[in-house]
């Protein structure tokens, strides 16, 4: 029976893999001390190995996975977790927050009207709180508005 | 007296208006964080640092305010416990199962004024412990070289792993994975670079509060999302808050035997307050005449595992203090504040920088007693936060993580590694392998290699070097232990059921 905890396993054995591969192209300089820069790497990519085959030959039961509408909303949070991400410099802090908080909260609480006030709410609120509060340095409108 | 002398010092220090304001704010939002659940101890601390950092906030202030944020929540996390049958962190889930039965009886008020007063004395003691203890072990840390350090991270990676986890080979992996990832970077001795496929935003390494977040605050996001995440709602009536000076007098012993067990289990390397406050209940429901009544609201079931917690929380910084290696999730994450502040834990601190020690006792000890004023004659005003909706506090909390983390670091790069370790961190849930260890790793990877490095360089490479004084044998004969042994006492030492919540049936 495959088990969320055997694909895992074979996941990690695979970047452990990788993981040596890439530690064996580390450059050592000549002045380096006896263990150097490779050991190390080598010996936590053989814990993960090691670690990895006990999971794959005795995986724990299975947990519930998210399917269908889950996971669709678990994609959006993600996606919208992303894009304020990338978004927030160009876009100074207002607009990316009240834009991602207000969908947070209408994935928790699907009232359209309630979500769209606590996303306004937050976007303000916190930028108050940080900027003239606790004096952080944020940018708050698109530069390109600010001149 | 030395100590008297230095307790002095650093109450001067930490009886500024400005310190005891900065400690004020802290034990305010200490407690919120530990009583909402989901928020934890370590998420809050990890969500204030960047914050506190982009303040410009000097070390001392910064210490404490987030030291304060940290005993804080040790209070606040028994609040929804009583009140919800919620935990609102992992270590007040003991105080659950006698705290909520109590409040469902009616004895609400009774409950949170005996679990107030326990979480102060275990506190308490505990930090007086730190300060008689801390100058003791770090006289035994000046004997230490770097094989018996390369030990001693073994031996906290081995007992946070094997105490902390289900399952030996997924604490194993997960102290693997942080470890691997503490990698990334140039290499301090060769100043080659190591794993950064040439991406420049690599060279530096992986900032470790961008993991902590990451792993603990934005992985929050999406477990709440896919459990629905119910609204937090008070489930039982608080009345006036009255105090019960009998029932609180006869909670005295369970106390005391539960601020023991907690301090003991606080000092010991991946212990940390859950299984302080777990050995305290344990030990108090065996040792009791009247088994029956635990469970069922006996007020002792209250009284230990607070005292319990609140005294491994206190007991927990003597390692990190002396040694730089964190006994717990939440001092991982505090330790992670020191290295930010560029102070390096260890026995040098308490020679050359004693004023950053003994300011922070001092401060925690005033932050105790406002703590204590805080939540036990002030504890409605934390009932009324509890009541804000998850729909307001989950987007809210998760832009408080962004925002400090751009501020500290101003890199969009940053933002979206700190989101793949919120995913990481959910599917690491979803698979049952703890995070900590993952922190712990990317925390103390490059000491670890580092210290086994010169130890090589001393040794001029002979490994058995590793095993050659008797701290060190010491020490990996724990780590073993502490690794193997769980295995067997996990079927013994089975948790009790947690009571059931019916919220529908007022008394």
């Amino acid at each position: 029976m495959i088990r969320a905890d055997r694909i895992f396993g074979v996941v990690m054995v695979i970047v452990a893999l990788g993981y040596i591969l890439s530690a064996a192209t580390i450059q050592t300089s000549f002045l380096s001390d006896p263990v150097g820069p490779r050991v190390f790497p080598y010996m936590v990519a053989a814990v993960v190995l090691i670690s990895s085959l006990v999971m794959i030959l005795r995986p724990d039961p299975d947990v519930e996975w998210p399917v269908g509408g889950m996971l669709l909303q678990m994609g959006l949070a993600l996606i919208v977790l992303f894009g304020y991400a990338m978004l927030i410099q160009p876009l100074g802090f207002i607009i990316p927050t009240v834009i991602a908080a207000g969908i947070l909260s209408w994935q928790i609480n699907p009232r359209p009207v309630p979500a769209a006030l606590a996303g306004l709410g937050l976007g303000i609120g916190l930028f108050v709180l940080f900027k003239f509060i606790l004096g952080l340095g944020l940018q708050g409108l698109p530069r390109a508005l600010m001149g | 007296m030395d100590i008297m002398a230095n307790l002095a010092m650093g109450f001067g220090i930490a009886l500024s208006p400005y310190t005891l304001f900065l400690a004020l704010i802290g034990c305010f939002v200490g407690t919120i964080v530990g009583a909402l659940p989901g928020l934890g101890p370590s998420n809050g601390v990890a969500l204030l640092i960047p914050i506190s950092f982009s303040m410009g906030l000097d070390a001392i202030s910064a210490l404490v305010l987030l030291t304060a944020v940290y005993y804080g929540a040790m209070y606040g996390g028994r609040i929804s416990s009583i009140l919800l049958n919620i935990p609102g962190d992992e270590p007040a889930m003991m105080t659950t199962l006698d705290g909520y039965p109590m409040a469902k009886q009616g004895f609400a008020s009774d409950a949170l004024v005996i679990s107030g007063v326990a979480s102060f004395v275990g506190a308490m003691v505990a930090t007086i412990g730190v300060m008689f203890l801390s100058p003791v072990l770090a006289t035994v840390a000046f004997k230490f070289g770097p094989a018996e350090y390369f030990a001693l991270y073994m031996l906290a990676f081995c007992t946070l792993g094997g105490i902390g986890s289900n399952n030996q080979a997924k604490a194993a992996l997960a102290a693997a994975i942080g470890l691997g990832i503490s990698m990334i970077g140039l290499d301090k001795t060769t100043g080659m670079p190591r794993f950064t496929f040439g991406e420049m935003h690599l060279m530096d390494g992986i900032d470790f509060l961008v993991a902590i977040v990451g792993l603990f605050a934005v992985a929050e996001v999406f477990h709440f999302i896919e459990t629905h995440g119910k609204d937090s709602s008070i489930g039982v009536k608080l009345g006036k808050i009255t105090i019960n000076w009998a029932k609180l007098w006869s909670t005295r012993w369970a106390m005391a035997r539960g601020t023991g067990i907690g301090f003991v289990a606080g000092i010991l390397p991946g212990a940390g307050a859950s299984l302080g406050s777990f050995l305290a209940y344990m030990t108090e429901k065996s040792s009791a005449k009247d088994k029956s009544t635990f469970g069922k609201g006996n007020p002792c079931g209250v009284a230990a595992p607070e005292a319990g917690n609140n005294a491994a929380a206190g007991g927990a910084l003597i390692p990190m203090l002396t040694l730089g290696v964190p006994g717990s999730g939440t001092t991982a994450v505090l330790l992670a504040l020191l290295l930010t502040l560029n102070i390096t834990p260890g026995p040098l601190l308490f020679t050359e920088r004693p004023e950053v020690v003994w300011s922070l006792i001092a401060s925690l000890m005033i932050a105790n007693i406002m703590l204590l004023i805080l939540n036990v004659p002030m504890v409605k005003v934390f009932v009324k936060i509890l009541q804000v909706p998850s729909w307001i506090l989950l987007p809210g909390v998760t832009m408080i993580a962004f925002v400090g983390i751009y501020s500290l670091t101003g890199s969009s790069f940053d933002l979206m590694l700190m989101v793949a370790f919120g995913v990481m961190g959910w599917l690491f849930r979803k698979l049952d392998i703890p995070t900590v260890p993952v922190i712990l790793g990317i925390l103390l990877g490059n000491a670890m290699e580092d210290n086994m490095r010169r130890a090589m360089v001393l040794s001029d490479g002979d490994w058995t070097y590793l095993f050659s004084s008797p701290i060190a044998i010491g020490l990996w004969i724990a780590a073993v232990v502490g690794f193997v042994a769980p295995m067997f006492l996990r079927g013994i030492l089975k948790k009790p059921p947690q009571p059931v919540t019916d919220v529908g049936t007022p008394d």
